[in-house]
Order: structure tokens, then C-alpha cells, then sequence
């Protein structure tokens, strides 16, 4: 069998081993070589050769979604649920530049996504040819790295090498533009794979010298109020590090936050986790990150989201920042010691020097330390009363958790108020079962997105957690979930309101609630039976466990709508210009506090 | 990070593979990120394996100047980042040629002092000089100031080139 790793091909090839084949021919090759099992695409004009060898391909599956936005959506919803690349295919100019927001989405949120996409003939190139783009120059600044193949004898190479860039390091998204002359051209095949590159190239660094975990190690030695703050790092390192962090936080009985990227990584059941940190984390976490005096970060990267106002964060820690790429450290926050490598790497270097110095924490001053947290989480900040009158959102998502609980759940979400909802009150155990837009914050995010991780798990249960209007704006896949039979549910928290606009407006511009309002809705009963799936409607709390039951019972896609109160707005909440220790609790807390005038500037 | 204190000037010499767009990719990531360049050259300095060297002259604060060289650092074209200030002894060389226009005693005045910086004279008429000046930015600035005060001047500058003193060599990309 061809080998993909660019390394062993060391050994002459004899002429058997080497095939002419076309262009087309051999980047399906190539793919196959990396265990490509699912692309994820579009035709048009300047891939029509890759379709065709498609057509006779009957190793690697293609799923046709209905913009290429949604294709990049679908393959991060695949590769943030299996681990694997998800791979994208869509032709030239509109294809490309569709392609773009799911490209920066993906570099944002660290995916792995190689895309594939046509490109005129390269004697057409610059010539504003039909369906052109410049496309390696309009996806620079969103990948990772991207290539425009001239030369049919890289094809190969290349495709192996973007693999490799793709999913080594810190993940992201890689692009392959494909002049339509190459993909018709015969050049050959190797099949004992590509050949080595004249120099390597990419080896970022994964393993951290011992030195750093020694000095690591000596410093968490000395913390009295230690906590540890993971990231979605930790979750790209495969489940093995979620493993371990739960051993990490098992011997250090140490109070652990996650961010938005890393909610799976710690069982949300573990008794030592405090809740997702941030601007709609919980009151604990922020508190906790505030008055700590050593803070564990593991593979996050200080996202203003988490930071809050800079000069206010965690004022009195020391920051130990475990990270595989070296541009996050001291990007935003200054830390005290940087340990640059991979999640599962560094955390099991660090368990085992941890064990051979017989590492014990502070007992006296822990157990001080988890009396002032239990004081923090005695607030409920996450409380809510739910009447009879209506549907609070918050109460939908956590009745969905716990009809879901014991069922193979895979989560995916808009971007949005339902989105905080979703990340505070569904409790995921298990990493790689979270999939949100959180750096780009990409709106139409969720139902693409669960399409992809239906097609990896087709036996699993997906759950798209929509806002109505995020929904809308990606909502021509029902027709790709229609044609697959992908039994996704959308459960749709719909309050009529482009939810978190609406609270901005009401926070910092007086109330004027300019253009937020979510006019003209469709019946979504109706549009679902537009495409023969089911549609649901809860109206009342009352119909809520029916509604739930019927969709988690109903063996193909659903569309829930779940009316849910109009006026709610997500709490705990820091806001902008604030600091962890400024949070506002809720809504009388923010007639009291009124948000500063830097603060009103921040996004 | 707004604050405007401890701005340093860093040369920063980066290895590359010489392909395409690999200059586009250096220059984009200065400006998405707002970084400043003062100057930037760049030029083929292997054959064999295709390499070439981007020298960029810089500034900022200590924390963007770590920035920009883990930023740079992580380019999958990029062999090495070597920041020439912060090693030390460095060599920087800038070459600029400088056309002036003037007549009488500041054509004479233009030509002893081209004389006292070692400017090569390359081109002459009756009316006008082209100078040839090489030596670190601050000297050639120097030079172009006072040629300035001397007549009509127009300028073509390289941007600064280093390198780094003593018997070691950049092994990275080998």
C-alpha cells in the first residue's frame, strides 16, 4: 500500500511502482493515500474533471451541500468530531470565494480542513478569465498556507504536504488551488507515495524540554491558589489528553475552567470543575481566574472573550501557558513561563514529573482556597425561575440535556445568545462533542456543521442548538440533510430576536432596537414538511417534554421550534471594558454598573 | 497594548523557499496585523535548495517584536527567523544612489563631500552627478541630507541588508 508520510519514499522507485495518470486521477490518489473517506462539495466549471473521476471512484464518498460555505461548516463539524481532516471540494471563483468565511472560521477555531479548489487554466490565469479569482491571494490571510498547483509532478507532493500542514502543530485550514489544464494533464503517480520534499519543511516544535517542566512543576509547588484554565488545545490533541487532565486534575485536586473551545475537555460532572470562564462564564470561574495566585492555562489563548479588560486580569498570578504554537504566548497576556508543545505531550511529561518529585498540594490552603469558591458558587449564578407561562431558553436547553444524557450525543450550535445558553446549562462529558463557532463567530455555523458530524456518526444522535436567526442564514442544507437522510435535530430556541444584538442594543445604545427584530419567520412545521421531515412547535413549558421526546423518537431530521421568552437576556455576564471581578450577575446588577465609555467601543 | 513605551528598531533576517507569493505572505501578515516596516529586501541566496533572505527592519514594543518573530516563525515557507539586533554584533548595509542637480561652488561642495563618504561617483554630466553611497541608514541618510541642501536630488535606496559578525553561520535551512 502507497504510504503518505513525505519521509519514507527515500528508496528509488522502480518504473512498476511509478503510473501515468491524469491530474484528477492522481489527487484522488493522493487522498485516498491520507484515509480520506468523505469530501464534503460542489461542482462547477473548473473541477468538472475531479467530478469525474469522482464518478468512478468508489473509495471516497461526496456529500453535495448547497453552498460552499456550508461545505467548509460540514467538513469542521466532521474533523472536530472524529479528529480526522475534513476535506472540502469547490470549483473556481464563486466556489472559492463562498469557501472564505468557513476558511477563517476553521483558521480561528484551530480545524483541520484541507480545500480543494478549481482554478482556470493556468494560461487563463490573470487574464480575468470566466469564474476566475485570485484565489490564493483572496485566502492568504484565512489559511493556514495554501498552494496554487503549476506543475501537474507536484500534484502529489503537495497534496501530501498540505495534510501534513493541516493537521500538525496548531490544526487549521489549507487550500489547494487546481488550474483545470493539471487536473486534465497525465503526470505520474508514485505509488510507494510522494516524494520527499528537497528540504523539510513545517516541523513545529511538540515536545517541550524537561528543564520547563521541572521549573513548571516547582512553581505549582509553591501555589496556595492555583487553578487551571483549558482550551480548546486541548480537545485538538485528541481525547488522550482530556485523559490525562482528568488525572492532572484528579491528583492536584486543583478548581478547573474551560473556554468556550474546550467545554468536553474536564466531565462537566467532575466535582473540581467551576464552569466555562469568560464573558458569559460563570461567576466562580471569573472569580476564581481573578483572585488566583497560579493559573494553569492549557492550550487557550486568552481570548478577549475570556480576558476581559486586560489590565484587570488575574492581577496578582503567576501564568504558566502551555501551548503548541509559540505566536499565542504573550500575544494578549504576559505570562511568567511559556511551555511550548503539545497538549498530551506536556501533560504527560508534567504527570510524570509531577509523580517523581511526589508532587502534594497545599493541602491547608487548597481547602481555604475551595471554602472561598464554594462561597462564589453558592451565588446559582446560573439560576432561573421558570414560570408557567412561558418557555425560558435556559430551561429548554438544560430539559434537552437531560432527556439526552444517556444517548451518544453529538452538539452543535449557532452563534448567538442560544450559543452561551447551550455552552452553560448542556453538560458535556466528553470532549469532541462540542462543535461552535468560537473565534469567528459564524452565524449559520450549526446546521452545516452537524450535517458533517452526522455523516461521521450516522448512528449517533446530532442536535443542532439554533438560534432562528442564525438558522436562517445557512438554512438551504435541509435540503442536503433531505437528500442524505441525515436524521440532524435542529431544536430552535426562538425568541424573534437576533437574540445577542438585541441585548447589546439594550446594554449600550438606549434600547433602540435597530434592525434586530426577526421579521417574517417562516412556519418552520411547514418548512420541514417542505423538505419531509417532521416539525415540531412547543409553545407552552408545558409541551416542552413532548416535543423533546417526539424529536429525539422520530427516526429522521426534525425541526423544533421552541418559542421560547422574548425578552431574556444571558447572564452572568462581564462586560465589555470590565474585568473578571466586575461581572454582572444580572439584570439589576446592570442598571447599577452602566458600561463604561472605553467599553462601549470594544465588539 | 497601547502603550508607546521602550519602541525598539529590530532587523530581522528570515530565510525562505524561494516560490511564489512567499513575499506577499510576509508583507500580508505585517499588514493584517498592523505591524511596521521600515524596510524590506529581498533577494535569492541559495540555488540549490531555492532559498532566499527577506532582511526587514522593524519596531515596536519588546512584546510586538516577539510577535512578529513567532508570527513570522510559523510560516510553513519560513526556514528561520534570526532578530540580528537582539543577537548583537550585526552588520547592516544599505546602498543608495543618489542623483543630484546643481551647478558651480555646490557642484564642487556635492562632490568633496560624496569624497568624505567614500561615495563612488557613477555617472556624471555637466549639471548632475549619480553618487554611489553604501554604509549603515544612518550614514546614508546623512549623506542624502546634505546633498539635499546641495541641489535638486532624487534617490533610489536598497533597504538595509545584515548580517551577523563572527565565524558562525545560519545552519537552519541546510
Amino acid at each position: 500500500m502507497a504510504k503518505s508520510a513525505p519521509t519514507d519514499c527515500e528508496k528509488a522507485a522502480s518504473e512498476n511502482d511509478i503510473l501515468a495518470m491524469a491530474g484528477a486521477e492522481i489527487l484522488l490518489k493522493a487522498l485516498e493515500d491520507e484515509n480520506v473517506e468523505v469530501i464534503f462539495g460542489y461542482p462547477g466549471g473548473a473541477v468538472l474533471p475531479i467530478y469525474d473521476a469522482l464518478f468512478k471512484n468508489n473509495k471516497i464518498q461526496h456529500i453535495l451541500v448547497r453552498h460552499e460555505q456550508a461545505a467548509v461548516h460540514a467538513a469542521e463539524g466532521y474533523a472536530r468530531s472524529t479528529g480526522k481532516v475534513g476535506v472540502v471540494l469547490v470549483t473556481s471563483g464563486p466556489g472559492a470565494t463562498n469557501a472564505v468565511t468557513g476558511l477563517t472560521d476553521a483558521l480561528m477555531d484551530s480545524v483541520p480542513v484541507v480545500c480543494l479548489t478549481g482554478q482556470v487554466p493556468t494560461h487563463l490565469i490573470g487574464n480575468d478569465a470566466f469564474q476566475e479569482a485570485d484565489t490564493t491571494g483572496i485566502t492568504r490571510a484565512c489559511t493556514k498556507h495554501n498552494y496554487l498547483i503549476k506543475d501537474g509532478g507536484m500534484l502529489q507532493q503537495t497534496v501530501a504536504e498540505a495534510f501534513h500542514v493541516a493537521r500538525s502543530g496548531r490544526p487549521g485550514p489549507v487550500l489547494i488551488d487546481l488550474p483545470k489544464d493539471i487536473l486534465m494533464g497525465e503526470y505520474s503517480y508514485n505509488t510507494l507515495g510522494a516524494a520527499a520534499p528537497a528540504q523539510k519543511r513545517y516541523a513545529p516544535e511538540t515536545r517541550p524540554d524537561i528543564e520547563v517542566i521541572k521549573k513548571t512543576v516547582a512553581m505549582m509547588k509553591r501555589a496556595e491558589r492555583p487553578i487551571i484554565y483549558g482550551g480548546g488545545g486541548i480537545v485538538n490533541s485528541g481525547p488522550k489528553a482530556s485523559a490525562l487532565l482528568k488525572q492532572l486534575v484528579d491528583m492536584t485536586g486543583w478548581p478547573t475552567t474551560l473556554t468556550l473551545m474546550g467545554l468536553g475537555a474536564l466531565p462537566a460532572s467532575d466535582k473540581h470543575f467551576l464552569g466555562m470562564l469568560g464573558m458569559h462564564g460563570t461567576y466562580e470561574a471569573n472569580w476564581a481566574m481573578h483572585d488566583c495566585d497560579l493559573m494553569l492555562n492549557i492550550g487557550a489563548r486568552f481570548d478577549d472573550r475570556v480576558t476581559g479588560r486586560i489590565s484587570g486580569f488575574s492581577p496578582r498570578s503567576v501564568k504558566i501557558h502551555i501551548d503548541i504554537d509559540p505566536s499565542s504566548v504573550n500575544k494578549n497576556v504576559t505570562v511568567d513561563l511559556a511551555v511550548i508543545g503539545d497538549a498530551t505531550t506536556v501533560l504527560e511529561m508534567l504527570i510524570a514529573e509531577m509523580k517523581s518529585q511526589s508532587f502534594i498540594p497545599h493541602k491547608a490552603s487548597l481547602t481555604k482556597w475551595w471554602k472561598q469558591i464554594k462561597a462564589w458558587q453558592s451565588l446559582d449564578c446560573l439560576g432561573f425561575e421558570q414560570g408557567a407561562d412561558v418557555i425560558k431558553p435556559q430551561h429548554a436547553i438544560k430539559k434537552l440535556c437531560e432527556m439526552t444524557r444517556d444517548r451518544d450525543t453529538y452538539v452543535t450550535t449557532e452563534v448567538g445568545q442560544h450559543q452561551m445558553w447551550a455552552a452553560q446549562y448542556y453538560d458535556f462529558e466528553k470532549p469532541n462533542r462540542w462543535m461552535t463557532s468560537g473565534g469567528l463567530g459564524t452565524m449559520g455555523y450549526g446546521l452545516p456543521s452537524a450535517l458533517g458530524v452526522q455523516v461521521a456518526h450516522p448512528n449517533s444522535l446530532v442536535i443542532d442548538i439554533a438560534g432562528e436567526a442564525s438558522f436562517m442564514m445557512n438554512m438551504q442544507e435541509l435540503s442536503t440533510l433531505a437528500q442524505y437522510n441525515l436524521p440532524v435535530k435542529m431544536f430552535i430556541i426562538n425568541n424573534e430576536w437576533m437574540g445577542m444584538v438585541r441585548q447589546w442594543q439594550e446594554l449600550i445604545h438606549g434600547g433602540r432596537y435597530s434592525e434586530s427584530y426577526s421579521a417574517s419567520l417562516p412556519n418552520f412545521i411547514k418548512l420541514a414538511d417542505t423538505f419531509g421531515m417532521v416539525g415540531l412547535v412547543a409553545k407552552n413549558p408545558s409541551d416542552l417534554d413532548g416535543v423533546i421526546g417526539e424529536m429525539l423518537a422520530t427516526p429522521g431530521p426534525v425541526i423544533a421550534d421552541i418559542r421560547v421568552a422574548k425578552e431574556e437576556n444571558c447572564f452572568p455576564m462581564i462586560p465589555s471594558g470590565a474585568a473578571h471581578n466586575e461581572m454582572l450577575l444580572g439584570p439589576a446588577d446592570q442598571a447599577e454598573k452602566p458600561i463604561s465609555e472605553e467599553g462601549m467601543v470594544l465588539v | 497594548m497601547s502603550n508607546n513605551d521602550g519602541i525598539e528598531r529590530h532587523i530581522i533576517s528570515v530565510l525562505v523557499d524561494n516560490e511564489p507569493g512567499v513575499l506577499a505572505r510576509v508583507i500580508g501578515l505585517f499588514s493584517g496585523r498592523g505591524y511596521n516596516i521600515e524596510s524590506l529586501t529581498v533577494a535569492e541566496v541559495e540555488g540549490t535548495l531555492g532559498l532566499s533572505r527577506i532582511s526587514i527592519v522593524t519596531s515596536g514594543t519588546p512584546m510586538v517584536i516577539e510577535q512578529i518573530k513567532s508570527q513570522l516563525a510559523r510560516l510553513v515557507p519560513i526556514h528561520s527567523v534570526c532578530d540580528l539586533t537582539e543577537m548583537g554584533a550585526a552588520i547592516e548595509r544599505e546602498l543608495a544612489l543618489v542623483k543630484i542637480i546643481n551647478e558651480g561652488k555646490n557642484r564642487i561642495e556635492a562632490l568633496r563631500i560624496a569624497d568624505t563618504f567614500r561615495a563612488r561617483t557613477l555617472d556624471s554630466t555637466l549639471d548632475s552627478f549619480v553618487f554611489e553611497v553604501t554604509g549603515n541608514s544612518s550614514k546614508v541618510a546623512a549623506f542624502i541630507d546634505l546633498m539635499e541642501s546641495l541641489g535638486d536630488v532624487e534617490i533610489a535606496r536598497t533597504g538595509v541588508s545584515a548580517i551577523s559578525r563572527g565565524n558562525r553561520i545560519d545552519l537552519t535551512a541546510k
